[in-house]
């Protein structure tokens, strides 16, 4: 008996087609066991993946790959709905199942692990998909399935002001509204500010440079340097230098954490130019700071909008105390000062809000729910930081407050910056 | 249908010095792969949507394979750089997509014939270099292409990439829209298949085995070995441009992030792990590049990665010869076991 390469093939696909037909198309039609009929107002309203007593999500992170430092935060998310679970008896006595899958940061595979989540899974809602290209890659589909695809992770302004896509939605200050929080601050405390600006050449560095370049129109507030630079750059070493002649006396850092270190290790080095330094919130993480030596990050500005693990200010606070108890108690081995963790536990009590404030526990009603937040309080955000959305707002976090590093953390100063209020809605 | 036939049967055949009865295995082949056809045809009338996208994105993985197989099983060159001829076709069709609206169709040759002129062009060092110094200068095609497509915003979109509608099903067809994706991708990898299939058994298949054997006896023979190994290249990258087209109408997204040099380095431990030099390698290295990486994340949540890493070297120690060599000596130690009972 002799097998040939064509009959090798044949053999394997035919097990692999038999292994995978075993799931007729006619069997698995869209949501039965896990449905129960909406009634009343919410009749002919999707409950695929909801009942009574369980409500099933599914997350897309990357836990593997260049970007899987984000990783930690379905594991604060997990133990956020693991506390709920066990000692509230779910979100309105329902149980939350949530279905983690790993995208690498790759954007097919956020399709596939999209199509599989809602396909195979059936699940209710996607609660997050992290990164602008995964999220973008996905909600075309998403949205022609009328899936809710909510609280994304990523900063980019699209998720608000695009119209085309209703089942998306962020959930994190977009970037346009944390460039207009430092246009803000400089306008108020630093008139005549002549600013430096290094940003990242993409997506990210344009909105957040963007956005700061309209705040700043029609102030005495001035950019009188600009140097982008690329991801795959060994070193941002000449646009300082550049950054450096200009004599401007404020500089505003739009970098991802690598190069947000490098950049305040220049600053720190060239001792001729001390500049009022702003890093942005992405590259504000006190693991990028301790590398440059926090002697010499004295003084740095950055923002914020969730409560910092790390700052003693929120030690008696009672989220705090409970986000650290909860955390051990269910995500043992998870180190609760590690902000993406408290960021999980904050996106997983907004949820919970939202989903609680819907009259109608359905796909629809989650939505409609998402897009007319109330000032809602969540627990973890700044005091002060609600969230709220309209019909024409589709942003749910647009304030922030500031603060300044001194010792070894960041420290909140000044009032929460309402960009709304400042500078009004947020459009194209 | 005679072309097929014998395509079908030269390409399986076993090597020469083996006599066979040539009629028997002709017909035997025939009939396997005309039931594997089917199978393939009936598949997506049975399946979930779901499962009709992963076997859709099978076929594009092994269509991208034959190309790496043709460079790397039959002409015995190196790339690590396949992701690039890859993205290569998927923003061709992409941008001709996008930017001039052109029907998805028409975008299939002007992608083959983008990503055979960069494969020509990249071909020119696979002349002097050999090994670890051609991975090398690969590589760096590779690791080039990211920033390369960040930076022409205009035409690539940049960072954020271009979104594109599907392909739509026409309506006479009634099939819904994975169905159509899926048989659009079968059209296309059964093509690509008997087209590889008859390149290797013509002038240059042959050309390109002497100059894997050996590239000194090739010269003596007459073989020009760079215009050979330049042409394997082109092909190589062709077909890897075809793959990436018919990607970008199954995803309808493509962006730099979708082409990282993990994808390069993804596509070659899949044609090795499927089976270099043989015809069903590259479908076996499909599976395995498509389903084994979320295999190995319901394995282990917490590191997909290194349980990924762990199959290719379990799989590499079980079948040095990739999965398609596997089934062929586990039938021969049968046929020992048996013989000696």
């Amino acid at each position: 008996m002799r097998f040939t390469a064509i009959g090798r093939t044949a053999v394997t696909a035919t097990l692999v087609i038999a292994a995978a037909a075993c799931g007729g198309r006619g069997e698995t039609g869209e949501g039965q066991a896990t449905t129960s009929a909406a009634q009343g107002q919410c009749q002919g309203q999707q409950t695929t993946g909801i009942t009574d007593t369980t409500l099933k999500l599914g997350g897309i992170y990357p836990l593997s790959g260049p970007a899987s430092a984000y990783g930690d935060i379905p594991k604060g998310i997990k133990a956020y709905f693991d506390y709920v679970n066990a000692e509230k008896g779910g979100i309105d006595g329902r149980k939350v199942e949530l279905v983690v899958r790993d995208d690498g940061y790759q954007p097919p595979k956020a399709v596939e692990e999209a199509r599989r989540l809602v396909e195979q899974e059936q699940v209710f809602a996607l609660f997050q998909t992290l990164g602008t290209p995964s999220t973008t890659a996905t909600w075309d589909y998403t949205n022609q399935r009328k899936v809710p695809q909510v609280f994304v992770a990523t900063g980019a302004s699209q998720w608000g002001t695009d119209t085309e896509h209703p089942w998306t939605i962020g959930w994190q200050p977009n970037y346009v509204s944390e460039a207009r929080v430092y246009a803000q601050y400089l306008k108020t405390e630093k008139p005549g500010a002549k600013v430096a600006v290094l940003y990242q050449n993409d997506d990210f560095g344009e909105d957040l440079f963007g956005g700061f370049k309209r705040a700043i129109e029609g102030t005495d507030v001035t950019v009188v340097a600009e140097q982008s630079y690329e991801v795959t750059d060994p070193s941002i070493e000449p646009q300082m230098r550049n950054l450096a002649e200009s004599g401007a006396d404020v500089f505003l850092n739009v970098t991802t954490p690598k190069f947000g270190s490098q950049a305040l290790a220049a600053d720190a080095k060239n001792t001729k130019w001390n500049p009022l330094h702003i890093v942005n919130n992405v590259a504000a993480s006190v693991t990028v700071l301790k590398p440059v030596g926090f002697e010499n990050v004295q003084g740095v500005v950055s923002s914020s909008y969730y409560k910092d693990p790390n700052d003693p200010q929120w030690a008696d606070d009672a989220e705090m105390k409970l986000y650290k108890e909860k955390m051990a108690q269910y995500a043992p081995g998870a180190d609760p000062n590690i902000p993406y963790h408290t960021f999980g536990w904050a996106v997983a009590s907004s949820f919970h809000k939202a989903l609680e404030a819907a009259p109608c526990k359905t796909r629809e009603g989650l939505m409609e729910s998402v897009r007319n937040l109330n000032n809602v309080q969540v627990d973890m955000l700044l005091p002060g930081v609600t969230m709220q959305t309209s019909a024409d707002d589709a942003f749910p976090i647009e304030s922030m407050q500031l603060m300044e590093f001194k010792g070894e953390r960041w420290e909140v100063f000044g009032e929460v910056i309402d960009t709304r209020k400042e500078f009004g809605p947020l459009s194209n | 249908m005679s072309e097929s036939t014998q395509v079908t049967s030269r390409a399986g055949a076993p090597p020469r010095g083996q006599a066979q009865a040539p009629g028997r295995r002709v017909r035997r082949q025939w009939i396997v792969a005309g039931v594997l056809l089917a199978a393939a045809i009936y598949a997506p009338f049975q399946l979930v949507p779901f499962h009709v996208f992963q076997l859709t994105m099978v076929l594009v993985y092994a269509v991208a394979l034959l190309g790496l197989n043709v460079l790397v099983g039959h002409a015995g060159q190196i790339s690590l750089g396949h992701g690039a001829f890859f993205a290569a076709g998927a923003y061709a069709a992409a941008i001709m997509m996008f930017h001039w609206e052109l029907p998805y169709l028409a975008t299939l040759p002007v992608a083959a014939a983008v990503a055979f002129l960069l494969g020509l062009v990249l071909g020119v060092p696979a002349m002097r270099l050999r090994g670890l110094y051609l991975a090398l200068v690969t590589l760096a095609i590779a690791i080039f292409l990211v920033p390369l497509l960040k930076r022409f915003e205009e035409v690539t979109g940049g960072s954020m990439g271009l979104s594109l509608a599907k392909p739509a099903p026409p309506a006479w067809s009634g099939l819904a829209e994975d169905q159509w994706l899926y048989f659009l991708a079968l059209a296309v990898a059964v093509a690509a298949f008997l087209l590889a299939a008859g390149l290797l058994r013509s002038r240059v298949g042959r050309a390109l085995h002497a100059v894997r054997d050996n590239e000194i006896a090739a010269e003596v023979m007459g073989v020009r070995l760079s215009y050979y190994k330049t042409l394997a290249f082109a092909w190589s990258a062709m077909f890897a441009g075809v793959a990436g087209c018919v990607y970008t109408w199954v995803i309808g997204f493509v962006s730099p992030d979708s082409f990282p040099v993990t994808l390069s380095i993804t596509l070659l431990a899949g044609i090795v792990v499927g089976g270099l030099g043989s015809l069903s390698g590259p479908v076996l290295g499909a599976l395995f590049v498509m389903f084994v990486p979320s295999l190995s994340q319901d394995i282990n949540e917490a590191a997909p990665g290194v349980i990924f890493g762990l199959l290719i070297i379990a799989v590499m120690y079980v079948a040095p010869t990739g999965l398609a060599g596997l089934a062929g000596r586990a039938a021969n130690s049968l046929k020992k076991t048996l013989r000696k009972g």
